[in-house]
């Protein structure tokens, strides 16, 4: 039977040195890297693909086999970018990952580089976070000294540059294609797929772009054999994955535990919902994914679980809201969120994103209508699929749940001429000192 | 303010470094536009036209990328940029409270400067700290779970040049100038600094601690990872 929570990229987060690489080998860590170099790439991507790990970036597709589509020997440069930019309302895992133990992505990009016959590889961090940044510097100097970056790593024959590149603000840049025309110097705006990046990519060369924790994962499946990952997790969906519970908990943080588990077990670990309040709705990963409420705490926490639910496992981010919130309220500031982070590219995006938030703020104001709740489903229905990257169908997902959940709430705020919630009982000092 | 001609030396310099990290130049334009905006404080038109011109671009090209990326100033700004994080779960927490009563004490709209060009107030979106809402950034340090009491202290303190320190960063704050520089990849020797997680990063492994749970042990042998390969 295999425990609770299972801390393995967590493990070591209580050491005081645990992002430099003296804390890092004194965890074991670089002991999957030689072990990669002998097994030569192939036999990598086949551990990784027999592993079962799926991205943990929200999509959750199958690394191995995004590994495999790399074309082989065909004489272009290979990349590896890592999906570093963190931005995802409510996620909240990547960056305490590299805060306090950057070595693990390192030593996963630097064996999934190998994998991939990559000589040049990025992290594509965002610049909002600085001492994650210093940290990350840090440790890839650490790692060129120790010999593990650069020319003939571990005397393999092998070489490879890591760069850390800081971006400058933009969500959409999270987005495989955006981060890419983004790292080469561009306005971040998506592509169209296909091409695929593992055949065009990074100045149209085949590359691999995996989300942070994905890499980081990497090396524990090399130490520790692709069915000791395996055995953790569902039946489709593998390994351990970092839940990160935030909003009105008693005791937010981040619990990595098996795929699978569920709200109501990490509610019990968290101490539940803050004291004298009651579960309303809650994120599985993210605000892109459709919010769920208390009738969804046994769902299993796993990609097939959720879509079940009609939700996405997406980050893992599970905000929590008690019955303090106001519905409309945050399904009208999430859509500001997407009004102001759609680049702009694709019409029913740019346009609908913009057009919503005025209908949700007439709603939230008690000036609107029933009729408004048809409007907005109707844009929501002309964004869904019709952009070419997914920002747009995130920006349906917390207007079309709320309305599909709390209909009534919208309306009551027109029959009472406004929002009938306090936003001050909702906050942090709510009930003490400010 | 053109660059004097010891500026321009040291950033060609620092530029011949940064494009020297790249396969092909024109990745060095976000950090070439952070290291403008170390000298400056802001990325003007001089800063714009050095970008362009030592990556053959046009001034246009540059311009049209900079407008993009919301961490490029586009006009002077305080020491501290000061960022209320009023994405929707901080904002439910109390940052919507924070922002409020933040431009009323500093009296500052969004985007404006304290007359002693100390602090830029601004609202940012999710900084990836959830778990500390609600969350204010300076300078792109974190400082968790805020009051309406402690931010106003720490305004206070940013206003009258007292050191601060953020809750998961270093032990001396960076200027908005200090910063953009680390942004474009020149350290400031301060990793070392600060905790290697905060107390709500490790409330999960406290407990795993507390109760015995960890993951399993790996087998002795580890079957399945592949060593059958011999197709290379």
């Amino acid at each position: 039977m295999t425990d609770t929570l299972t801390p393995v990229l967590t493990a070591q987060w209580d050491q005081p040195d645990a992002f430099t690489l003296a804390g890092y080998r004194r965890a074991g860590g670089y002991q999957g890297l030689p072990k990669a170099l002998s097994m030569g790439p192939d036999a990598v991507i086949a551990a990784v693909k027999e592993s079962g790990l799926r991205g943990r970036g929200g999509a959750g597709f199958p690394t191995g086999m995004k590994w495999s589509f790399i074309p082989q020997g065909d004489g272009k440069p290979h990349y590896l970018t890592v999906n570093a930019d963190e931005s995802e309302p409510g996620t909240c895992k990547d960056v305490p990952l590299m805060m306090a133990n950057p070595h693990a992505l390192i030593e996963g990009a630097i064996i999934t580089s190998f994998a991939i016959r990559a000589g040049h590889a990025f992290i594509y961090v965002r610049g909002e976070v600085l001492h994650v940044i210093r940290r990350l510097q840090a440790a890839v100097a650490e790692a060129y000294e120790a010999g593990y970056l650069g020319t003939d790593i571990l005397g393999s024959g092998y070489g490879l540059e890591l760069v850390v590149h800081a971006g400058a603000g933009a969500y959409i840049c999270g987005e495989e294609t955006a981060l890419l025309t983004s790292l080469e110097g561009y306005r971040g705006l998506p592509r169209n797929r296909p091409p695929f990046p593992a055949v065009e990519g990074l100045y149209a060369s085949p590359t691999v772009i995996n989300n942070t924790e994905t890499i980081a994962s990497v090396p524990s499946i090399i130490a520790n054999g692709a069915q000791w990952f395996s055995g953790l997790g569902t039946e489709k969906s593998k390994g351990y994955g970092i839940f990160s519970l935030s909003g009105h908990v008693a005791n937010p943080g981040q619990f990595e535990a098996p795929l699978g588990i569920t709200l109501r077990e990490l509610l019990d670990l968290a101490g539940g919902v803050r004291a004298g309040h009651r579960l309303k709705f809650w994120t599985p990963g993210g605000s892109s994914t459709p919010i769920l409420t208390d009738a969804h705490l046994d769902v299993p926490l796993d990609f097939e679980g959720v879509a079940g639910a009609r939700s996405m496992l997406g980050t893992r981010a599970l905000q929590i809201f008690d019955e303090t919130t106001c519905a409309v309220r945050a399904a009208l500031r999430w859509t500001e969120f997407y009004q102001h982070e759609s680049c702009g590219k694709c019409t029913p995006c740019r346009e609908g994103t913009y057009w919503m938030v005025r209908v949700l703020e007439r709603l939230e104001h008690g000036e609107g209508s029933e009729d408004d709740l048809e409007k907005l489903l109707d844009i929501c229905d002309n964004i869904v699929g019709r952009a070419f990257c997914a920002l747009g169908d995130g920006a349906a997902a917390p207007v079309q749940s709320t309305i599909q959940f709390f209909r009534d709430e919208f309306l009551q705020h027109q029959k009472e001429g406004g929002c009938p919630f306090d936003p001050a009982a909702s906050t942090l000092w709510a009930n003490g000192a400010r | 303010m053109p660059f004097s001609d010891e500026a321009l030396a040291r950033l060609e310099a620092d530029a011949a470094e940064i494009i020297g990290r790249y396969p092909r130049p024109r990745s060095a334009l976000l950090p070439l536009l952070h290291l403008v905006q170390a000298e400056e404080g802001f990325v003007s038109t001089d800063g714009i036209r050095f970008c362009a011109g030592r990556l053959g671009l046009t001034e246009t090209e540059v311009t049209g990328v900079a407008s993009f990326y919301t961490m490029y100033r586009r006009r002077p700004g305080g020491e501290y940029n000061v960022g209320v994080c009023t994405n929707t779960l901080c904002a439910v927490m109390g940052g919507d409270q924070l922002l409020a009563e933040l431009s009323e004490y500093l009296g500052v709209e969004e985007e404006q400067t304290t007359e002693d060009g100390k602090i830029t107030l601004e609202h940012v979106e999710c900084n990836a700290a959830c778990d500390y809402a609600p969350v204010v950034m300076v300078n792109w340090e974190f400082f968790d779970n805020m009051t309406p009491d402690s931010a106003r202290r720490l305004a206070d303190d940013l206003r009258a040049g007292n050191n601060v320190v953020p809750s998961r960063g270093p032990r001396r704050l960076c200027t908005f100038r200090e910063a953009s520089r680390i942004l474009a990849g020149f350290p400031d020797g301060q990793a070392g600094d600060g905790p290697a997680a905060g107390e709500a990063s490790l409330l999960g492994l406290r407990i795993a601690h507390e109760r015995g749970w960890k993951a399993p042990e790996p087998p002795a042998e580890p079957v399945g990872s592949g060593q059958q390969d011999g197709a290379r």
